[in-house]
């Protein structure tokens, strides 16, 4: 078997999956969890905000940047794991028609940067340049243009 | 009786009668049939969604005490409420576009109604608790200082937040559409034209 097939088997089989199919079939689940995807998506957007504005100079000034960092962490990791989990079932229920999605792609390539920047090393960055505001600033807006980026891709998905 | 109606119907029919000519205009066509204008409306909606209500739900979990408690009460407000205020901006213009687009539609919306309902609640929420604040100022930045019932309008702040969210996507979906067989009073919630 080729790889194409495998992954065209695979998805064929998410998309079968009891979880799957109940998503579909119900009127209302697909709508709950779109509704509990844009909620953790709000959260996410609060705990990693607050910290890339401080980082531009334009939000908490006060609190030491790592303090800022470490306290909005839980945040965003509730958050992420709240979205990743409502997102699985919401693209598990459609498999095949984001298989085929230039927009879904787009946004898991765009995820998997965000989620190494932030996850990976924004903090070590915030730990080692205090000295230097303009790796700090690059550091921001690459945060926020990724992630909105993500967030638009997402919101695209529905008119693809 | 029929007096008592008239007036509440004359009202009903104004409203009526302009969100049908808003519907007519090239405008809210043009936007409505655009290929790109509109899922990019969309998504600016969404952008200022991680703005807005991003920012409310950290203010309110320092003040419930869940979040960021190295941070004053007053500094959250001075230096993050700015950005909840631009938040709002991007919001209200991009949701006044969508309503442009899809006038008649949403004008019956329940869901729509209800999120207008709620979001009224939440404004005013937000009014008393933050006029609270301004009183005392310097009060909330104590450990203790932060009085039992500011809690609880901050959670009642993500909560119906939360509910304009909810009730915001729930529009998309066409259940309770006045096409739709609804029950009687869902009908008469949403102004439903008498078929």
């Amino acid at each position: 078997m080729n790889q194409l097939a495998l992954v065209q088997e695979i998805i064929a089989r998410l998309q079968s999956s009891l979880i799957a199919t109940s998503i579909r079939e119900s009127s209302w689940l697909f709508p709950a969890i779109e509704a509990a995807h844009l909620l953790a998506l709000a959260v996410l957007g609060g705990a990693l905000l607050l910290v890339d504005l401080s980082l531009l100079g334009l939000g908490i000034v006060s609190t030491p940047l790592a303090r800022l960092e470490r306290d909005t962490r839980p945040w965003m990791i509730g958050a992420l794991l709240a979205l990743v989990g409502t997102g699985m079932l919401l693209a598990i229920s459609e498999a095949e028609k984001l298989g085929a999605s230039q927009a879904f792609l787009i946004k898991m390539l765009l995820l998997a940067c965000a989620l190494f920047l932030s996850l990976g090393f924004r903090h070590r960055l915030v730990l080692h340049t205090s000295d230097r505001p303009r790796m700090r600033r690059l550091v921001a807006i690459t945060s926020i243009g990724l992630w909105l980026t993500v967030a638009a891709a997402g919101r695209w998905i529905g008119f693809s | 009786m029929l007096q008592a109606n008239a007036p509440c119907n004359f009202r009903k029919d104004t409203l009526l009668s302009f969100v049908n000519w808003l519907a007519s205009t090239s405008g809210s066509i043009a936007l409505h049939e655009s290929l790109y204008a509109y899922p990019i409306v969309e998504v600016c909606h969404v952008l200022g969604l991680i703005l807005f209500a991003g920012t409310i739900v950290m203010i309110d979990l320092r003040i419930i005490g869940l979040a960021l408690r190295s941070i004053a009460v007053s500094e959250m407000i001075r230096r993050i409420l700015p950005w909840t205020a631009i938040g709002f901006v991007i919001m209200v213009i991009s949701g006044a576009l969508l309503c442009y687009a899809i006038p008649v539609r949403t004008f019956h919306s329940v869901w729509f109604r209800l999120k207008l309902m709620l979001m009224f609640a939440a404004a005013l929420n937000a009014w008393m608790l933050h006029r609270r604040i301004a009183r005392e100022p310097g009060v909330w930045d104590q450990p203790a200082g932060i009085p039992h019932r500011a809690r609880l309008a901050a959670l009642l702040s993500i909560a119906l937040w939360s509910g304009v969210i909810i009730a915001g996507r729930l529009m998309a979906y066409d259940w309770l559409d006045c096409e739709r067989p609804v029950a009687r009073w869902l009908k008469l919630l949403a102004q439903c034209p008498e078929s």
